[in-house]
């Protein structure tokens, strides 16, 4: 056991989190194309269609993430559908994602004044040519700033895909940890890889935030 | 004169409006014929700017009936955006897209609507801003200009849809006073030209000397209508008298 | 397709019972500690010492830059190896209250960032110390303005406690494995579940309001 150096644990996990921000990017994206078309259906003004969205946010929300995880892996599993950890984790990850995204873009939709939708209904737009020139480039100044901050939740949530068994960098670290029986030095350095992911997308964040402050 | 042209271009019939259980149009009638310039006044919450906005369906009526040109104001969207293309509308907060130039503010909507090729958006761009007075201002960005200004491009874009009819909600209200002029004159330029205008507004003088009808609205009714000259040098009514007694 | 039977779980109710009870007080006392926490906290980063101020800024940045689930790995497998061994559960409330903690930090200090400058002034100009015009004059309204913020916290927190039960902490998702090992009705067993985290996160929301209209009165 002793040759299991600190460089042989380090470059195992820093192998494994290839598989982390793989993870991230396919949720992130995908999520944020479920959450646009969520975000039409929110403002689009039918109420059928807004209740949906509503409902889909409160389940998506409301309930931990790491039962959507189990409900799509071994739940689903007993309808006949077999998903691999990682699909079942892709999935998971991509609803949660969108439903977050959605509530976020939809806070950024409408802080765009309402004499915006007049003016450009005045001028004989339709509800997509609306958004589309008018209302989404505004709200998407304001949105960049927490959509930025929000993908650190989504690095953070690929974490219990290692639950279901799906290795990346938090899986990983567990069964080095079972192998090397040092789990202050295992841990630590699963701790200091996320953060090195998380913590510059954070200060950019932030530092969004603080531009669009001065801007206005 | 054929028929058509006799017809009033907007025709307001008994329309009604409450908000919960406040009515606050109680049954107006009005028509608007081709060139008129009609000043609506009347304290605020008397109905006035309701009464506009229903105009282009930016509000609905519980009942009643509406037509612009031919087309009636209903609620479907296809409905709505043939009648839009028909009606003008210049609001009180200017309203301009902060995002895009003064050119693009204007294109937009020949460009979205009407599907205008990237030559003739930049031709119509630069024909209303130079109706309005802003020929050099095209690619200016609505932060960098005063509200006077804004307001000028604000009538350009509602122009650049070539309406039937421009509707004018207070739109000297938001402005200091010494930038209400320079839109003032715009807007009799347009009247001038034979522009069809209904202009909700607390510029009495501008509503005396320009307009060519006088429509007096309180308590969600019209009061009383006529020829402003007449009107403002003879009130009809003690409501009209105090009002006009009361703005000076 | 197998048939969906709920009634495979009725002889496992007291499990369900007292899982839930478990994640509900782990909620509790990790949340007023971790309020606790991070009042201390925004204070260190608003009025504290520089010193204070930075390591407090390092907690924060710690905490929520990396996952929960490794947070609390670390303190149940990585800490007994420092010579600091928890159970299970407290090893849970701990991870919880530090996590809750660094959130609340921020949230708490962007409510006193937002107080005028004046209040600090005039409490000042009143002979009182800078502790403690924080603590009378600026932290009550601080905490109303972010109620609302901390309220979603809360919940994001309990909801993140599911995560516990993969140290053996026997809360409500720890019962939801032990059941679907035992029965292997696995979809009804974390359909229930999550419909009773969702019923929760529902109540605790409607209570966390109702709090706060009680504690932060409209003037």
């Amino acid at each position: 056991m002793a040759d299991f150096s600190f460089w042989v644990i380090f470059s195992n996990l820093l192998l494994a989190a290839r598989w982390t921000v793989l993870l991230s990017l396919i949720a992130f994206i995908s999520g944020g194309l479920v959450g646009v078309v969520l975000l039409f259906l929110r403002t689009s003004g039918v109420k059928a269609l807004a209740w949906f969205v509503r409902i889909y946010v409160e389940v998506f929300q409301g309930t931990p993430l790491l039962m959507q995880l189990f409900l799509l892996f071994f739940g689903v599993a007993l309808f006949g559908i077999e998903l691999s950890p990682w699909a079942a984790a892709a999935l998971a990850l991509t609803l949660w994602t969108s439903a977050f995204l959605v509530e976020i873009w939809r806070g950024c939709v409408e802080s765009v004044p309402k004499g915006q939708w007049e003016a450009s209904s005045s001028l004989a737009l339709n509800y997509v040519e609306q958004m589309r020139y008018v209302i989404l480039p505004q709200a998407l100044r304001i949105a960049v700033a927490p959509t930025v901050g929000f993908s650190v939740q989504v690095i953070k949530g690929t974490a219990l895909a290692s639950i279901i068994g799906f290795v990346e960098v938090t899986k990983a670290g567990t069964m080095l940890n079972n192998a090397t029986f040092r789990p202050f030095l295992v841990y630590s350095l699963v701790a200091l890889i996320y953060f090195a992911l998380c913590f510059p997308l954070s200060m950019l964040a932030k530092k969004l935030e603080g531009r669009l402050n001065v801007a206005r | 004169m054929s028929p058509a042209e006799t017809r009033p271009l907007v025709e307001i019939k008994d329309i009604r409006k409450s908000f919960g259980p406040l009515e606050v149009l109680k049954g107006i009638s009005m028509d608007v014929a081709q060139g008129d310039v009609v000043a609506i006044i009347g304290r605020s919450g008397s109905g006035k700017s309701t009464l506009l906005r229903t105009i282009n369906g930016l509000e609905t009526f519980d009942s009643g009936s509406i037509s612009v040109d031919g087309t009636p104001v209903i609620g479907g969207e296809k409905e709505l955006k043939a009648l839009r293309r028909k009606v003008g509308m210049v609001f009180q907060q200017f309203n301009l897209f902060p995002h895009l130039t003064a050119a693009e503010n204007v294109a937009l909507a020949p460009k979205v609507v009407l599907g205008a090729g990237a030559k003739e958006q930049a031709e119509t761009a630069r024909e209303m801003l130079e109706k309005v007075g802003l020929g050099d201002k095209l690619g200016n960005y609505p932060s960098q200009l005063s509200g006077g200004q804004q307001q000028r491009v604000a009538i350009a874009r509602a122009l650049a849809m070539h309406p039937k009819v421009l509707l004018c909600d207070e739109i000297t209200s938001a402005l200091d006073p010494e930038l209400v002029n320079e839109v003032l004159r715009v807007v009799e330029t347009l009247a001038k030209d034979g522009m069809t205008l209904i202009l909700v507004t607390h510029e009495m003088r501008f509503a005396r000397d320009v307009g060519s009808k006088l429509v007096f609205m309180h308590h969600g009714k019209v009061h009383e209508e006529g020829d402003p000259k007449t009107l403002f040098a003879k009130p009809g009514t003690p409501e009209l008298a105090q009002f006009v007694g009361s703005i000076g | 397709m197998r048939k969906l039977d709920f009634s495979a779980l009725l002889p496992y109710a007291d499990a369900l019972v007292e899982g839930l009870i478990f994640t509900v007080v782990l909620t509790l006392v990790s949340t007023l500690a971790g309020i606790a926490v991070g009042t201390v906290g925004a204070w260190a980063r608003t009025s504290g010492p520089r010193w204070a101020g930075g390591l407090v800024a390092a907690y924060v940045e710690v905490i929520r830059n990396t996952p929960f689930i490794v947070q609390l790995f670390f303190i149940f497998f990585g800490l007994p190896a420092a010579g600091v061994k928890l159970s299970e559960a407290s090893a849970a409330f701990l991870a919880m209250t530090i996590n809750l903690g660094a959130y609340s930090t921020e949230i708490i200090r962007a409510g006193i960032d937002a107080t005028p400058k004046g209040h600090w002034e005039a409490g000042l100009s009143l002979a009182m110390s800078r502790f403690e015009v924080f603590r009378h004059v600026v932290l009550a309204p601080a905490f109303k303005k972010v109620w609302p913020a901390l309220s979603s916290q809360i919940i994001i927190v309990m909801l993140g406690s599911s995560v516990v039960s993969q140290i053996s902490a026997e809360d409500l998702t720890y019962a939801a494995n032990f059941i679907q090992s035992r029965n292997f009705r696995a979809f009804e067993v974390y359909f229930l579940v999550t419909a009773l985290y969702l019923a929760l996160s529902i109540a605790m929301r409607a209570a966390l309001a109702a709090l706060g209209a009680k504690l932060f009165p409209k003037v």
